[in-house]
């Protein structure tokens, strides 16, 4: 083991300051050591998009990033995605057009395209599949991923 | 539509498509998942380097704490049981003990006070193998002089089923064409994304273990765990918090789990282990290993007359829990014949030892190979009589009820033929077949398959006990109880882990008790709080755990109404229940549900001993199983000269019976469906011959992504079940059932012309590309 770096997450506006080793993944540091458990691991290498945040604006695996690569940086995970009781409309329209099942990828996908209309919110319903591609789900068949994705990126454009 | 809208009059909640009530929490980063508890002790497994051998030494580095066998001899063995079918029973140690059996299998445990610590521990830790020549293949493992797996199943079959109806030779040598197919499924791993975990913690005050793990059948667990470590069940409570994702992998006892447990209690503190992927791919369960031989005998007219099958069934290095390696091989026996009719059967059916990861069930569980090869039999048998594909299922399917098969099995309404125009009639082949002869002219080259089948769904313990098992499940118990704050909780032994029932229960529970399904609070996956039950498996939840609430609610309604009746003085046959209140018909007397219930608790003297106190029913229901059946069509394209399938179009007609939520109805067969394109075009867990995985990332094993996932157009007929109360029919599997089948199919349409015939899933492009070459070197 090597020694312990000190650095700082700012998880959704908050600050952690936390000692990590080097070789800590950021999704490791954003779980374990500040107990932000809504991102989740599905392979550890940068398959299957699980653990997609967004850090500084650019949706990032965040198994493939080391935590200290992100200190100092604006990260922002699934538990932040609500505006108090208002839903995202990404969240929504995963809740309306059932495009969920188990919900283990659902926070890899909601920041997945979150983070991607933010910075492209004219994408064509083509080029958003192209991006939904980048993760993986084993429930739904993609087929209200979607569904959802599209109705939420009509949704951010009007609001 | 959401759960919160109010209730209208002559509105029912069942069949509506109301937004998920577990979704709120999953959307937001609320789940609680296994991985997501901190423990104070975290474990590594150090799993075998080679697949067959034996243990010469385990190198431990100094002051670590690894387990091995030789700590565990307090520990039984693993040892599944059948009663039929010449099955042997083989033993499988939690850890390695002398030998090992496939490359991951657990051979150590290292604990340490981190996962990162375990896991550098883990690396140091140096597991010396005498190796011998391992077996992978299941044809190669029934050779003469093939190693043995186990002493205790010499020649390495572990079972062996055989069926022959009377008269079956008869029928068999006066048939008109004998069409026979060989098909191989490759093996698959089912690739839930959240992998296996477990996390055990010691309760001082109590000497209690909590087993928090991501398993389908909580209870079962707790009963396995507890015989394996002889300790009372009642010291062990097991928990599935948020599953996500099992599709059959997560049924078995994981021998992980009970290391865990052990070490719980040894060490009097929590331990956690988190699978990472490539134990997942490597040393979880995998499935759908399969040699399948099947020959059809038709009359002049290509009516189908008899069958003989042939199943080969790779079930790896030890036998599961609870099902054991039965459950593949005797499936495919019992289910061959599908959607058609045919009076005379022959099958023999083994399952067969190799040095590879252990089998067990994945979703659809051997139909999806049974459809695949019963499909492509029938297609060329289409082909031998001058038929067209859909023209001779016109002639075989089932058409009258209830129909009882070959095997025993009855069929319950259905509707096979129907679906089948249904599905027909929505691609508009006509209009098809004028677009694949020109796109052929420039070299495009577009198909189109068929696949009819039926999905056995929602049975009961006699269904599980005909294959003679040690552990029979089937029942269902629920308890539902109206609190006295007004609130409804129901406690049930299934196990959901996506499947949404907490949503379809409340709807069902809504419309007996005239509430909203948002005030109706669904428990399930914690031994402590749910009735013992078989957890969610085999598309049966809806079905008999559904079934099981419909019965208690119906009781709780009924005492809700004699305890409305006292309050009101009014008959019961006058009072109804809706809005959350009993009502008096035609008059505006009512009361509040929460006060009914309330005053059951507080008020009983009110009642004279007439009613007893409080609101709780329990309900058990355990049906004889019901059949669903759908359509499946594909059309994809054919690179020949990559050999790339792409999925243009796919479409289904279902009759899945009453349907309770539409929108999670579609959800369940979109997903089967990708599950079924990843079998037919990508998925493949393969091993070279020294028995190394050689797919241990998801890089290499490929389940599909959106791309290759097409449009899913989806046609209902819903015929009421009359096997099942609420005369909903499982449809957990079907997706996953038809879609290989289909495809397998389409992509033979397309290279009809260059008469070449691909019979093995995945058809990948090297499987394609290598079809075409040989045609080529043959012409």
């Amino acid at each position: 083991m090597s020694e312990k770096a000190k650095i700082t997450l700012t998880i959704n506006g908050r600050a952690y300051d936390i000692a990590v080793e080097p070789r800590r993944t950021l999704v490791d540091a954003i779980r374990e050591d500040c107990g932000q458990t809504g991102t989740h691991i599905g392979c550890e290498h940068g398959v299957c998009g699980a653990c997609t945040v967004i850090v500084d604006g650019e949706p990032v695996r965040s198994c493939l990033m080391f935590a200290a690569q992100a200190d100092g940086k604006a990260i922002r995970t699934v538990e932040g995605l609500a505006d108090g009781e208002k839903l995202h409309p990404m969240q929504q329209a995963f809740m309306d057009h059932h495009g969920l099942q188990c919900g283990f990828c659902t926070p890899g996908f909601l920041m997945l395209a979150v983070g991607v209309l933010e910075r492209e919110p004219n994408l064509s319903d083509d080029e958003l599949l192209d991006v939904l591609s980048s993760n993986l789900c084993r429930c739904t068949g993609y087929q209200n991923i979607v569904k959802a994705v599209r109705a939420a990126a009509k949704e951010m454009r009007t609001a | 539509m959401s759960a919160r809208e109010t209730k209208g009059s002559g509105m029912t909640w069942v069949g509506r498509a109301i937004r998920r009530l577990e979704d709120p929490a999953l959307i937001t980063g609320q789940g609680r998942f296994t991985a997501d508890l901190p423990a104070v002790h975290w474990v590594r497994f150090v799993r075998s380097p080679n697949a067959a051998g034996k243990i010469v030494s385990i190198g431990v580095p100094d002051g670590a704490y690894v387990v091995t066998a030789a700590d565990l001899k307090d520990v039984k063995t693993i040892v599944p049981m059948l009663h039929k079918f010449a099955y042997k029973p083989v033993a499988q140690p939690v850890l390695a003990e002398g030998v090992v059996r496939f490359v991951g299998e657990a051979v150590a445990a290292v604990v340490a006070r981190s996962e990162e610590e375990a896991e550098d521990i883990a690396d140091l830790v140096e597991i010396a193998v005498d190796e011998t020549p391992p077996v992978i293949d299941a044809r190669d493992a029934l050779a003469d002089g093939a190693p043995q797996v186990h002493a205790v199943a010499p020649g390495n079959v572990i079972l062996e089923g055989k069926v022959k109806t009377p008269d079956f030779d008869t029928v068999w040598n006066a048939a008109a064409k004998i069409v026979t197919v060989e098909a191989r499924s490759r093996r698959q791993n089912a690739t839930p994304m959240e992998a296996r975990g477990g996390h055990a913690a010691w309760d001082a005050s109590t000497g209690r273990v909590t087993l928090t793990c991501t398993t389908q059948m909580p209870h079962l667990m707790r009963t396995a765990i507890a015989d394996v470590l002889s300790m009372p069940e009642s010291d062990l409570r097991v928990v599935a918090p948020d599953v996500g994702g099992g599709f059959g992998q997560k049924m078995s006892l994981c021998s992980e789990y009970v290391v865990l447990v052990w070490l719980a209690r040894k060490l009097k503190s929590s331990v956690a282990w988190t699978e990472d992927r490539r134990e997942n791919l490597i040393a979880s369960f995998h499935a759908r290993d399969q040699y399948q031989t099947l020959a059809g005998a038709f009359d002049a007219k290509g009516k189908l007359l008899a069958l003989k099958a042939d199943i080969l069934s790779n079930v790896g290095a030890y036998s599961c829990f609870p099902t054991t390696s039965g459950v593949e091989p005797l499936m495919a026996m019992a289910e061959m014949p599908g959607p058609y009719d045919v009076r005379h059967y022959e099958c023999r059916a083994r399952g067969v030892l190799t040095n590879t990861c252990t089998m067990a069930a994945y979703r659809g569980v051997s139909r999806p190979i049974i459809t695949f090869t019963i499909e492509r039999m029938m297609d060329k048998a289409a082909k031998a009589f001058g038929l067209d594909p859909i023209d001779i299922r016109r002639r075989n399917l089932i058409d009258k009820f209830p129909y009882t098969s070959a095997m025993g099995l009855v069929y319950d309404e259905a509707t096979y033929k129907q679906t089948l125009e249904m599905a027909v009639a929505a691609v508009d082949v006509p209009a098809f077949r004028a677009r694949q002869k020109a796109e052929r002219a420039k070299g495009r080259h577009l198909g189109i398959g068929f696949a009819t089948f039926s999905e056995r769904t929602g049975y009961g313990s006699p269904a599980f006990a005909a294959r003679g098992m040690e552990i029979t499940p089937g029942w269902e118990t629920v308890i539902l109880s109206v609190d006295p704050s007004g609130f409804v909780e129901v406690r049930i032994g299934s196990s959901p882990h996506g499947q949404g029932l907490r949503t379809t229960l409340a709807q069902i529970i809504a419309d007996q008790l005239g509430v909203t399904p948002d005030i109706i609070k669904v428990v399930h996956g914690d031994t402590d709080r749910a009735p013992y039950g078989w957890g969610t498996f085999a598309s049966r939840s809806l079905v008999i755990c559904g079934g099981a609430t419909l019965i208690a609610a119906q009781k709780v309604r009924a005492k809700l109404i004699k305890i409305a009746s006292t309050m009101l003085e009014a008959a019961e046959g006058d009072i109804v229940l809706e809005n959350g209140a009993a009502k008096v018909v035609g008059t505006d007397r009512s009361v509040t549900i929460a006060k009914l219930a309330r005053e059951s608790y507080t008020q009983t003297h009110r009642f004279k001993g007439a009613i007893e106190p409080g609101i709780s029913e329990t309900g058990t229901y355990d049906p004889p199983g019901t059949f669903s059946n759908a359509c499946h069509v594909a059309i994809v394209e054919v690179d020949v000269d990559t050999g790339r399938v792409t999925v243009e179009k796919f479409v289904v007609a279902e009759d899945a019976g009453k349907i309770i939520n539409p929108m999670i109805a579609d959800g369940q067969v979109h997903g089967g469906i990708a599950q079924g394109i990843g079998n037919a075009l990508l998925e493949e867990i393969f091993y070279d011959e020294s028995g190394v995985p050689l797919s241990a990332t998801l890089a290499d094993y490929l389940p599909p992504t959106a791309h290759e996932i097409p449009p899913i157009e989806l046609h209902h007929i819903e015929t009421p079940s009359t096997e099942s109360i609420t005369k909903a029919k499982g449809l957990g599997e079907g997706g996953c059932i038809g879609a290989p089948a289909a495809i397998i199919n389409a992509i033979n349409d397309a290279l009809s012309p260059f008469g070449v015939e691909i019979n093995e899933m995945p058809a990948t492009p090297q499987r394609i590309r290598a079809a075409l070459r040989a045609k080529d070197k043959a012409a």
